[in-house]
């Protein structure tokens, strides 16, 4: 066995004994070069040199914590999902009372925020609640913050109004200098919670899953369980919206769904059992 | 007796017309995985999948994830996602942040796909006006694996070929019209 893979394990083994993370069943490639970055950024010289700063600093975690977890997004990013969602799902919503939306692996925020603006628009926002969860304490902290590059808001403008906005985009933020930060009010429904899709279970009855380019990190085996846990966690009824590459044709678990909008991956609780697997 | 069990393929400025040029060389008997980054800057690959399926005699399509690199199969990267190769001869995909400007970046399919192929490994840098690719080239060249860089002087864009010759050298330095020809040669059972 490669030197390399055996530091990878004994790394991903001290996460998890050390501190209750899992990455055991991460997919391998994306782990190995993210573990590498790590060495890199923090000059540890080898994957071993991290294990130990693991085991012995205890401020050393957040930082791994972070850099393992993904905070890359954009706001509006496929516009044409946004659409779909807003023509295709919300109508249904629109029939709650009460309308619950889980967005696992909310990252930066940039998502959430998107979601609130588009069901704020559509009239639907005030009876909505948004879990935004990640399991990266500093990634929540962002999102709640809302804050972000100006550089990047000329790109989301237009991602809004692609993805069917009524209004401005800057009609939501508020610009000073290289940053731009969001209007407050578009957190009043949402609450942030550290949620570890690896390790937690189920925590809400939701109408709505939004887990987009999460899965994609994941071995065929934990995708499945976290369909699973998706399953059980929606209301029947209820809509699930992966990234738009995503393939879950080798997990048993998405007999539990039924396509709405293959393109845009999205899904709809309750399935047929009819979807045949992929080998 | 093929030596070699995959393909990848890297380009960026120009490398539509180079793929235009290549593909339509490969033999249509060629029975290894042919996996293409290309930088389009457009949002999906769609079109870039269409026109090459036109000239190139074997079946061209998006790589999906999951799914086992399918030999006798182009596999195309998808944009705004790294495409990677597992130990299992899978696509795996990423929204990491990108890597020399990049995403998809040549430099993340060629270091992956080296890991899992080693030295049954042909990589083909062409065309480009970056220098992504380059530490890919060299990844493949440190497994064992072939490395084929477009002679820079005949490139549309010669930065990537040179970067990749500056820093890893190459086990052959094309024309177009060649590559096809090689890939053949390495890869045909």
């Amino acid at each position: 066995m490669d030197v390399e893979d055996i530091e990878i394990q004994l790394f991903v083994r001290a996460m998890q004994l050390r501190h209750g993370y899992d990455f055991s069943d991460y997919a391998p490639a994306s782990l190995k070069r993210r573990i590498q970055q790590l060495v890199r950024t923090h000059d540890a010289g080898t994957i071993s040199g991290l294990t130990t700063r693991l085991l012995h600093d205890q401020d050393f975690l957040r930082k791994a914590v972070e850099g393992l977890s993904v905070p890359v997004s954009e706001m509006f990013r496929d516009p044409p999902v946004f659409r779909a969602l807003r023509d295709k799902v919300f109508p249904v919503l629109a029939s709650y009372a009460e309308i619950n939306i889980w967005q696992a692996g909310c990252a930066h925020g940039q998502e959430v925020y998107s979601l609130a603006i588009m069901l704020e628009e559509a009239g639907l926002y005030d009876r909505t609640r948004i879990y935004a969860t990640d399991f990266n304490d500093a990634a929540l902290a962002a999102a709640a913050e809302g804050i972000y590059a100006t550089r990047d808001a000329r790109d989301w403008s237009r991602n809004y109004l692609e993805a069917g906005g009524k209004h401005s985009f800057s009609d939501y933020y508020s610009a000073r200098y290289e940053f731009i930060k969001l209007d407050r009010r578009l957190r009043r429904h949402v609450t942030f919670i550290n949620h570890n899709l690896v390790t937690d279970k189920v925590f809400c009855e939701a109408h709505l899953i939004l887990c987009r380019n999460v899965l994609i990190y994941f071995s065929n085996a934990l995708q499945d369980r976290t369909l699973g846990l998706f399953r059980d966690s929606l209301v029947r009824g209820g809509f699930l919206c992966l990234g738009t590459r995503e393939n879950i044709d080798f997990s048993p678990a998405a007999a539990g769904f039924t396509d709405i909008d293959q393109a845009m991956r999205i899904y709809q609780a309750g399935g047929s059992g009819a979807r045949p697997l992929a080998r | 007796m093929s030596t070699h069990d995959a393909v990848v393929m890297g380009c960026s400025a120009g490398g539509l017309s180079a793929l235009q040029r290549v593909l339509p060389g490969l033999d249509r008997h060629l029975a290894v995985p042919v996996v293409l980054c290309c930088h389009t800057g457009s949002a999906d690959v769609s079109l870039l999948v269409e026109l090459l399926a036109r000239v190139c005699p074997l079946p061209v399509t998006e790589a999906q994830e999951r799914a086992p690199a399918d030999p006798g199969v182009v596999h195309v990267a998808p944009s705004g996602y790294h495409l990677l190769v597992e130990d299992n001869f899978r696509f795996s995909l990423s929204v990491d942040a990108r890597v020399a400007y990049a995403r998809p970046s040549i430099d993340v399919l060629f270091e992956t796909a080296a890991e899992a192929w080693r030295e049954r490994l042909v990589a083909v840098l062409m065309t480009g006006a970056n220098s992504d690719g380059a530490n890919g080239i060299a990844a493949v060249r440190r497994a064992g694996g072939y490395a084929v860089v477009q002679e820079p002087a005949t490139a549309e864009a010669d930065v990537m070929p040179r970067a990749a010759l500056e820093l890893a050298g190459a086990d052959a330095c094309l024309t177009l019209d060649a590559i096809a020809a090689k890939i053949n040669e390495l890869c045909l059972p």
